[in-house]
């Protein structure tokens, strides 16, 4: 499948030029046409932000909500047609911040979707404040004096809830990243990517050239499936890891735990059934 | 002991008060359709504190020879399960109260006909008898003979073990004993008709039929975070998930059921969410994206006194502002108040009906004293509403075509060759992010231009008593069977009410039969008459009278009886 079937054509793509946003989504058209996903059956979903406004650059369906709460909307839409492919876009404020608690709860509840998580340390919609990902000492406009919160540490947090997939790439590296989004969209289980990105404008500290500086691939002898290794990548800040932390397949998914799938696996939207009589005899 | 001798003819209330974790829930599960079914009409409804254990609770159990589905403040009899029963409701009991119970535990100044529940239960086989010697009592006052009472504990306790239902049902006989050695002419004389129809009624709760009108109307997912008064609803929904084919999901805090339930409506199912005032100011954010989204939604809302925590576990009806006005921005909504058990499943199925066609938000208004009432009702088909209003899409599909009526058809996700786009930023037809002051002017004007589709189907507000009233009572929601037992008491042809169920948008049927009407009376379960307000603002009306309840208690059929002819001697005196 060729990527430009997930073209829009001519839009006015609301992104500053430069920005990693570009790149994560080249990647993602790339990752998916590998795929060879039909984009009739592919919702993306989003929240509020700069990297929520990716939806809207692809040819898909998607569903653009509020601000943190593309998660529980994307549970629900996997959960009421299990055959639809759910990909959430989010940003670090959206996904870490105004979504913390659906991110938590989301990894105990384990719906089959990708997070991909467009991480540029900054909130730049509302024009350079502070994320949950900022890191110690970052000044902006808000934060004066620079930052004194811990950054949010999403694979950590991750990886000691026993997250069914998570990594963290980086998308100066197009080929890693996109391989990354491969394995998190065909894992089947809650999948997280963290993805760096540099805002070219509001961040000056964490550029392109920081995260090449900053980060270094994990070897190839990283098990993905011993959690207490992953946990000591995760909490490593010298220098950053990317790569596949940690996955567990074992895991049970959520859409497979319903009731309403036990018996009958047709999407709820297509089951005709007459409630009425199994009614009149519950209250019989 | 003296025996008081007292009648009570057709209209008995029964009130079991006790600490939370003493069982009265059961006994009230298992006396109303013991009651039931030996032909007797049930009406029941409880308050309780917000406690796990402890404190006092008291359910109330009307028994009829006609219908009565109204809470009444007068006790007939009371049993009282320990000592602080009595103290707290004090309020309500009066000189004809019987009240049955061990003196010696009890230690009240109060005459109390010794009845030692707990003794005579350690005789049978365990304290756990107690209750089941209470409904014993009970029953044998109201003549129901030890073998229908029998069949029913039989019934009842069927999956449990043999001794288990024979020591059930001994307790039983020794409270019918009991009760029939006081019982009687000269003695405590009860003289409530069974009617052999009541036998093949259905016995209905509040939150058992929105539960069951969401069920009916192909509700397929229901995600809540558990808060009195509508627990009850989620619980029943869960418990026959499978059957239903329903995904039911305990979601980490409201914001996420709400935004589930827009998600579900999204890819095709039918979201359901059901709260009580706090947990629906939680909801108010996704409540605009519905309206920004034109997605469908149905939210059950049981009221309780606020503002914040309030009194969790009681009643009343100060959110129908809350509902009305709450969310950013202008779009279609739909307010339904429930004003009977019945009601309960007719609006509930209605609701999702409504919304899936008019793709907007439903709301609908209980509150505590509805979902926790359970009385018999003529047992009703169940039947469901039908289309789903979804529509197969071709490519080149426009979520948010602009159409005469405002309503563009929903296409859902997979289901045709068109992409379903729906964006919370204003958005053209296409669900495009758009800052075009045309297009945002076009679909402000499409999302408005709903409610005039949505005002060709109103429900009407249901005048009670002769059209050539005088004086006009005016209620909306659960306040339907106390206004309705009041009028009858009262028997004035020239009191009239008119009762609303849907209270937003109103149907313009109400303006005239109010103005009509030379006095008028609001009866308001709040302190600041929302209803009598919003009718302010839609027909320049000021309502001069107002009953109003605010101290988390339902109104009871007695003081409005009062309140009503109160009004009625000053309207005189004019």
């Amino acid at each position: 499948m060729n990527p430009k079937e997930y073209d829009v054509g001519d839009v006015d793509v609301a992104w500053c030029p430069g920005c990693g946003n570009f790149g994560i989504l080249r990647i993602v058209k790339q990752a998916l046409a590998e795929l060879e996903i039909d984009p009739r059956r592919l919702v993306v979903v989003s929240g509020i932000g700069q990297a929520a406004k990716a939806p809207h650059y692809l040819k898909t369906n998607f569903f653009n909500g509020l601000h943190g709460r593309a998660v529980p909307a994307a549970t629900a839409i996997k959960a009421v047609n299990p055959g639809l492919v759910v990909i959430v876009e989010s940003g670090d404020g959206d996904m870490y911040g105004e979504g913390g608690n659906h991110f938590i709860h989301a990894i105990r509840r384990n719906p089959d979707i990708t997070c991909l998580v467009h991480d540029n340390m900054v909130y730049g919609l509302t024009k350079g404040q502070a994320s949950p990902t900022s890191q110690v000492g970052f000044k902006t406009p808000l934060q004066v004096a620079g930052v004194t919160e811990q950054p949010f540490n999403p694979m950590a947090v991750a990886v000691a809830m026993d997250a069914s997939f998570v990594a963290r790439a980086f998308v100066g590296d197009v080929s890693g990243t996109k391989e990354i989004i491969k394995k998190a969209i065909t894992h089947k289980g809650f999948s997280l990517v963290d993805i760096f990105q540099p805002c070219v404008t509001f961040n000056k500290v964490n550029s392109y050239q920081w995260f090449k500086e900053h980060t270094y691939n994990l070897a190839p002898s990283h098990d993905p499936h011993d959690r207490l290794s992953a946990f000591q990548k995760a909490i490593e800040n010298e220098k950053l890891p990317l790569g596949i932390f940690y996955v567990n397949e074992n895991k049970r998914v959520f859409e497979d735990t319903l009731d309403a799938y036990q018996q009958d696996k047709t999407p709820l939207h297509q089951r005709t059934s007459n409630r009425s009589a199994v009614l009149s005899k519950l209250f019989s | 002991m003296t025996i008081p001798s007292r009648v009570i003819v057709d209209d008995v209330s029964i009130v079991l008060c006790g600490e939370a974790g003493k069982g009265i829930q059961t006994v009230e599960r298992l006396l109303t359709p013991l009651l039931m079914s030996a032909g007797f009409n049930v009406f029941a409804c409880k308050e309780y504190m917000s406690r796990v254990r402890g404190g006092s609770n008291s359910t109330e159990i009307r028994v009829s020879s006609q219908k009565k589905v109204a809470y009444v403040e007068r006790i007939d009899i009371l049993i009282p399960l320990d000592k602080d029963a009595i103290p707290h409701l004090a309020n309500r009991i009066s000189q004809s109260t019987v009240i049955f119970g061990s003196t010696k535990e009890l230690a009240s100044g109060l005459p109390i006909v010794d009845v030692p529940f707990d003794g005579i239960a350690a005789e049978v086989g365990g304290a756990i008898y107690a209750n089941t010697v209470a409904i014993g009592l009970i029953s044998g006052l109201l003549n129901v003979e030890l073998s229908v009472v029998g069949k029913f504990l039989e019934k009842f306790f069927k999956s449990k073990p043999d001794e288990v239902v024979r020591k059930n049902i001994e307790a039983a006989k020794r409270g019918i004993d009991i009760a029939l050695s006081f019982s009687g002419a000269g003695k405590i004389d009860v003289r409530v008709k069974p009617d052999e129809r009541v036998k093949s009624d259905m016995l209905a709760g509040g939150a058992e039929m929105i539960a069951a009108g969401a069920i009916a109307a192909g509700c397929n997912f229901v995600a809540g975070y558990p808060m009195t008064p509508s627990t009850g609803i989620l619980t029943f929904l869960s418990q026959h998930a499978g059957k239903f084919g329903i995904i039911a999901e305990q979601a980490e805090d409201e914001i996420s059921a709400v935004n589930m339930a827009l998600g579900a409506w999204y890819a095709g199912g039918r979201g359901f969410v059901c709260t009580a005032g706090g947990g629906f100011a939680l909801m108010v954010e996704s409540l605009s994206l519905a309206g920004m989204i034109e997605s469908p939604l149905v939210i059950s809302v049981g009221m309780r006194p606020a503002p914040a925590t309030g009194l969790p576990t009681r009643t009343e009806q100060g959110d129908l502002e809350h509902a009305l006005y709450s969310g950013h921005g202008e779009f279609p909504r739909i307010i339904l108040a429930p004003s009977t058990v019945e009601n309960c499943f007719e609006l509930s199925k209605k609701a999702f009906d409504m919304a899936g066609k008019f793709q907007c938000p439903v709301i609908i208004l209980s509150d505590q004293y509805l979902v926790d009432t359970i009385y018999n009702a003529v047992p009703f088909k169940f039947a469901g509403a039908g289309d789903n209003h979804v529509t197969m899409t071709a490519a080149g599909y426009r979520r948010y075509a602009l159409t005469p009526d405002g309503i563009s058809p929903r296409g859902i996700p997979a289901y045709g060759d068109g992409f379903v786009n729906v964006d919370s930023d204003e958005h053209d037809e296409d669900g495009h992010i758009t800052e075009s002051m045309d297009v945002r002017s076009a679909m402000v004007e499409k999302r408005l231009r709903k409610y005039e589709a949505i005002k060709k189907e109103l429900i009407p507000p249901e005048l009670i008593g002769a059209s050539d009233y005088e004086t006009l009572v005016i209620g909306w929601g659960s306040t339907f069977g106390v206004i309705k037992e009041a009028l009858e008491i009262i028997a004035d042809p020239r009191l009239a009410a008119l009762h609303f169920t849907q209270v937003h948008p109103l149907h313009p049927d109400g303006a005239g039969y109010i103005t009509r009407a030379k006095n008028r009376v609001i009866v308001e379960n709040n302190a600041t008459s929302q209803f009598g307000k919003l009718i302010k603002l839609s027909t320049g009306m000021e309502i001069e009278n107002k009953i109003l309840k605010y101290n988390g208690m339902p109104f009871s059929v007695e003081e409005l009886v009062s309140g009503l002819r109160e009004i009625l001697a000053k309207g005189a005196l004019k």
